[in-house]
């Protein structure tokens, strides 16, 4: 058996994250909300297999780029998009390439747990099923399974799969949700503040559980709190008034940041 | 001491007292307005109580009719005196039957059949439809001329009303349309058993009549369903896709804003008008027949359309925007997010809209009458092509008939309508709770 140690494998990743190439390349990226202006030219490179937590006050536009990586700013009438964004070299506002894949790649978990009123397993099997991702029965169920045991969920409802997804409590609404993005198997997760309607003990969960998902995915996660972002990711970016300030490695932005601004808004001097 | 505790005290009495009587007053507004709500409700309920009680009074009688049971003879010398019937079976069905029928009845009351003004009396007590239906007796099984079977003739309206107590029988002879001598008849038969009431089927079966007691709604009935499906079959996917395109993929503009307002405008605009419209249009300018509940239909689906556009506008947009998200999220196309979940989540209030749209057109009288559907159709139209009435415009002619009896059938025919609307209204809510449970 190959059973390395915790830190082992923490250490296999960071190395990994250190030598990979960006999984996600943002140049230059503005957007405009009609003639308002939100992100100002925007430089921020996604590193693979790593969790970047967005951070920065409220309307700094931290989740204005996060809907720009699998482009659910296009759902919104008057939102214009300018600058590059990569994935995996690819620019994803190229009109060759079809929203419906690079969404299936980059999957999304919104701020409030928006469940399907449906059952548990329609909830994780839809996204496999509108992709033919899983063609027979026994697949979907494996699929099911596997991405209920990814997001931590499979123990506490594999005796109700039938049952509404509505019916869980919010923490387990959450992480259904993320199994259902995980069903998917993208490669990017967006995470838009995923905890802010989550008790303490159901954020545990779920921060935990990035923390295991960053072995196989590439996250990207907004987060209002500070110490969310210290505990779970690698990389943080600090935005503020739709500028960029700074991104570096989580530990030293907590410890030793560049900009002045970040370090007051860590310190909670604004914000 | 006293300077110090005294105001202190009246700080705190006034204080307490403000409070007491803005808590008091709060508590009455609020008391004051659940009795206006109370008030609100029970003057409703008064009214339809009212209008409940007078139409099941007066209508609950429709559904019985005086029948009088008799043994007939069907002499051969009045129906078929050359016996030529195996010649020239058309003969039949001009006899004269209501003489046969006379007699019947002037043989059981021991009338003679010489004394004239006696036999017109007689005359009156029974329903002039005899004469169909002997006739259809006749000519289905010939065999029954020169037996005596034991028929149940339709009693006549007058005599119907009287036996259920509807003619006042106080005022002098001569201003009543039932004379003594028949009322005595009636007594006589209703004694020995001939004379009975009984369950009215004729009511639903029938088709118009100038005689109450052998009129009926079917041919409304077939001319409202024949309508009901043409408008659900037209203005439910019209409405529903019109829906789906306006509120999720037009672009939100100048044009789109218009054809909004004149949606909404057009839920408005009263009924006689699409009335007018249906005449010139469909009738005038396409050439559909007149009296057809297809024409009916067409004109009631344009009545119905903003209502379920409006409905199901509605039902779409009060679907949560977080469940549009997820779907889009996952990498759903738009069509699969609307078709998938956005649809599924507004049914209920899609079906809503469109069953209240459909009672709406159920019980619309104004375009009916315009398009001549307000006709005397006495024949069961075969298809949407043929003239018929529908049920509110057979309760508007009823309405509109002088003779006693029709009065208590346009409370059954508005009786059977409202029975229909109930039936509807169920099935709305049946329908409803199945679409939920599914979730």
């Amino acid at each position: 058996m190959n059973m390395m140690s915790e830190a082992a494998v923490e250490k296999a990743l960071d190395q990994k994250m250190n030598d990979a190439s960006h999984k996600m390349v943002g140049k230059d990226v503005s957007v405009y909300y009609g003639d308002k202006r939100a992100l100002f030219d925007v430089n921020l490179n996604v590193r693979e297999n790593t969790v970047t937590a967005l951070i920065g006050p409220s309307g700094c536009g931290k989740s204005t780029f996060l809907r720009c990586l699998n482009r659910m700013n296009d759902t919104i009438d008057n939102c214009r998009v300018t600058g590059k964004i990569t994935l995996d070299s690819e620019d994803i506002y190229d009109p060759a390439i079809d929203v419906v894949e690079l969404r299936a790649r980059v999957g999304m978990v919104f701020q409030k747990p928006n469940p399907f009123p449906k059952s548990i397993y329609e909830n994780v099997s839809y996204g496999p099923r509108i992709h033919g991702l899983a063609k027979s029965k026994a697949d979907v169920d494996q699929v099911v399974e596997s991405s209920l045991q990814k997001a931590g969920l499979w123990n506490e409802v594999k005796d109700r799969l039938h049952e509404s997804g509505t019916g869980l409590s919010g923490g387990q609404q959450q992480r259904l949700c993320i199994a259902r993005a995980v069903a998917v198997s993208p490669e990017v997760i967006l995470m838009d503040e995923p905890c802010s309607a989550l008790d303490p003990i159901a954020t545990a969960k779920v921060e935990e559980l990035i923390h295991e998902l960053r072995a196989n995915f590439t996250i990207v996660i907004v987060t209002h709190s500070m110490q969310q972002a210290a505990r779970v990711s690698q990389r943080t970016a600090m935005f503020h008034l739709g500028n960029l300030v700074e991104e570096n490695d989580t530990d030293k932005m907590f410890t030793n940041p560049d900009d002045q601004r970040t370090q007051d808004y860590i310190m909670g001097r604004f914000g | 001491m006293t300077d110090v505790v005294t105001p202190a005290a009246g700080v705190a009495g006034t204080r307490a007292t403000r409070r007491d009587i803005g808590i008091k007053r709060r508590y009455a507004a609020e008391r004051r307005f659940r009795t206006y709500g109370l008030a609100a409700i029970s003057f409703g309920l008064i009214f339809l109580a009212l209008l409940l009680w007078s139409v099941f009074s007066k209508g609950y009688t429709a559904f019985q009719q005086s029948m009088i049971t008799i043994p007939v003879e069907f002499s051969e010398q009045i129906i078929d005196p050359d016996n030529e019937r195996a010649t020239n079976p058309r003969g039949l069905a001009t006899a004269n039957y209501p003489l046969v029928a006379r007699n019947a009845l002037a043989k059981v009351l021991g009338v003679s059949p010489d004394d004239r003004p006696a036999m017109r009396d007689v005359n009156g007590l029974i329903s002039d439809s005899v004469r169909g239906q002997l006739r259809d007796m006749v000519v289905s099984n010939p065999s029954v001329i020169g037996t005596t079977q034991n028929v149940a003739l339709l009693a006549s309206g007058n005599i119907d009303s009287a036996l259920k107590g509807q003619v006042d029988l106080t005022v002098t002879e001569q201003s009543r349309r039932i004379n003594d001598r028949q009322l005595g008849w009636m007594n006589q038969l209703m004694e020995s058993g001939a004379l009975a009431k009984e369950w009215n089927a004729g009511i639903f079966i029938n088709g118009a009549s100038s005689r109450p007691e052998a009129a009926g709604v079917g041919v409304a009935i077939i001319g409202s369903f024949y309508m009901m499906l043409i408008v659900l079959v037209l203005s439910l996917p019209i409405g529903v896709a019109a829906s789906i395109y306006l509120e999720e993929f037009a672009p939100k503009n100048r044009l789109t804003d218009l054809i909004e307002v004149n949606i909404n405008n057009l839920a408005a605009v009263p009924s006689i008008v699409y009335g007018l419209l249906g005449l010139s249009v469909f009738i005038n300018f396409m050439g559909a027949p007149r009296s057809a509940s297809l024409v009916g239909g067409l004109v009631l689906t344009l009545m119905t359309l903003p209502t379920i556009i409006i409905a199901t506008r509605a039902a779409l947009k009060a679907v949560p925007p977080s469940i549009r998200a997820a779907a889009l999220g996952l990498g759903a196309s738009k069509m699969q997010t609307i078709f998938h979940h956005v649809l599924p989540l507004a049914m209920p209030g899609i079906l809503t809209g469109t069953i209240i749209g459909l009672a709406h057109a159920l019980g619309e009288t104004a375009p009916l009458l315009l398009i001549g559907m307000v006709a005397f159709v006495a024949n069961y139209p075969t298809t949407p092509l043929d003239p018929s009435t529908a049920l509110p415009v057979q309760i508007y002619m009823w309405a509109n008939e002088a003779e006693r009896a029709f009065v208590e059938r346009t409370s059954g025919a508005i009786i059977i309508l409202l029975l229909f609307l109930i039936a509807m209204n169920v099935g709305a809510i049946l329908l409803r709770r199945r679409f939920e449970r599914r979730w």
